[in-house]
């Protein structure tokens, strides 16, 4: 008993030594810091997902305090966070558009053809490196899910052999435009219901008989939108939604059905 | 004297290096050797600790744990001195050179942890060093540490230009220089009888 004393007496003492110590060392070499930053960190959401460009929460802060970055760029906290801050630094706030990440293809598995039955890794970068991936369509979504690993909001899941975002959880982060090999992923205006769900660049019947869903090109939706916000680019139809008003023409004509209502809450 | 010296600085920078020849320390080595200039850093503030870690421990030990029994709290003791020592570095490299301070980032805390710290330590109590050669040998093994982490930094900004195949750009062709150098230094081992 008395041992275990002795030996709780040392270490407590040493290290009641060394504290004493650390505390006298740390007011000699005290550094001045901006109280302001370590305001605008506890504003911030504390999620070190880095969708600001710097490496976590304090490098932002930091930035901010220093004048080079804007008071709005978190998008994780959103306008709510970006008021915060603009009143430590008492500055305007900029306004966010609130962005969400959409996965540009519609091809479930019930829909689009496979080349070949995949048995490997479950990773999509993994399945793409084998002939571009299982699918027919060289561009449409693999499902196995990289975005899913890499999202840490929990905002995704497979659905019917497709990755779909649960937009009401997304904080666009931009986290898994970064883990898909497809690069289909987009970070798109939240109040825009319409996109379209397709990235093939294989000429419109390449498309057509390797996926029921994808846009094959038929400019249909061009003519029929009233507002100028649908263009070609390349084989695809493209929307400008600095245009768009949801007024949902094109998704009435498309007759591959690659235009769709975006609803995908909880 | 002079010549026990000699065998210590001999031996800790390049026969028993502990990066490339024992291994510890590992993290760093790989972690702040992108530039010259923080590796030199990284190397001082790890002469100071190893340096500063090597007198307390030994006195820690011979006066308190010796005398009393205590042994066992040997690695318990000396990580609450290493830590204690690292949080003093990081204080005074905050206060002298910022620009230091955050080139060198997590590393600099993540010395506490850095088992070559603990390992000079360790070795000098197990090896019955006298006071004199313990602190020698902990700041010369810094030293060897410095020497690798520089030589490999050095070698690093080379391969920024270099032609990697693209399977082994990034960390696996650093890895690969790793391995050179530890084997560079294999060289010198029998260099002492």
């Amino acid at each position: 008993m008395v041992d275990i004393l002795i030996a709780v007496a040392i270490v407590s003492g040493l290290g009641l030594l060394f504290g004493v110590g650390l505390s006298y060392a740390a007011k000699v070499f005290e550094v001045e810091v901006d109280e302001r930053v370590v305001q605008v960190r506890e504003a911030l959401p504390g999620a070190n997902c880095g969708a600001c460009g710097f490496t976590g929460c304090d490098g932002y802060a930091a930035a901010v305090v220093e004048g080079q970055v804007e008071t709005n760029g978190c998008p994780v906290g959103g306008n709510n966070v970006a008021q915060q801050i603009a009143a430590i630094m008492g500055v305007e706030p900029g306004k966010i558009k609130r962005t969400a990440a959409r996965v540009l293809c519609n091809g479930r598995s019930s829909v689009s053809n496979e080349k070949y039955d995949y048995q490997g890794i479950n990773s999509c970068v993994a399945a793409s490196q084998l002939f571009s991936g299982h699918k027919a369509c060289s561009y449409g979504c693999l499902g196995h899910g990289d975005c899913v690993a890499a999202c840490q909001f929990d905002a995704i899941t497979i659905t019917g052999g497709i990755a779909r975002v649960i937009e009401d959880r997304c904080r666009a982060c931009g986290m898994c435009v970064l883990a898909c090999p497809k690069g289909l992923i987009e970070l798109i205006d939240k109040t825009k219901k319409y996109s379209v769900m397709c990235k093939s660049a294989d000429k419109g019947a390449v498309t057509k008989s390797n996926c029921q869903v994808g846009c094959i090109g038929c400019m249909r939706c061009i003519k029929v939108c009233e507002h100028d916000a649908i263009h070609m680019d390349g084989t695809l139809a493209k929307i400008d939604y600095d245009k768009c008003t949801n007024c949902s023409q094109c998704s009435k004509v498309c007759p591959t059905m690659a235009i769709r209502v975006m609803d995908f809450g909880e | 004297m002079l010549q026990s010296i000699l065998i210590t600085f001999i031996s800790a920078v390049f026969i028993d290096n502990f990066v490339v020849v024992k291994f510890l320390g590992i993290c760093p080595f790989l972690g702040v050797s992108k530039r010259v200039k923080t590796a030199v850093g990284m190397g001082v503030a790890v002469i100071f600790v190893m340096g500063l870690a090597s007198a307390v421990t030994w006195a820690v030990q011979s006066l308190v744990l010796d005398r009393l029994g205590l042994e066992y709290l040997q690695t318990l003791t000396f990580i609450l001195v290493i830590a204690a020592l690292v949080q003093l570095v990081e204080m005074v490299l905050q206060k002298t050179s910022q620009a230091l301070y955050k080139a060198l980032g997590i590393y600099l805390p993540l010395i506490t942890t850095n088992c070559a710290v603990l390992g000079v330590c360790i070795l000098n109590i197990e090896a019955n060093h006298n006071f004199l050669i313990s602190v020698l040998n902990g700041i010369f093994s810094g030293v060897g540490f410095t020497l690798a982490i520089v030589l490999f930094a050095g070698i690093r900004e080379r391969l920024e230009t270099a032609e990697v195949p693209k399977c082994l750009e990034g960390f696996p062709i650093s890895l690969i220089s790793a391995s050179l150098v530890s084997l560079a230094f294999l060289g010198f081992q029998g260099l002492l009888k």
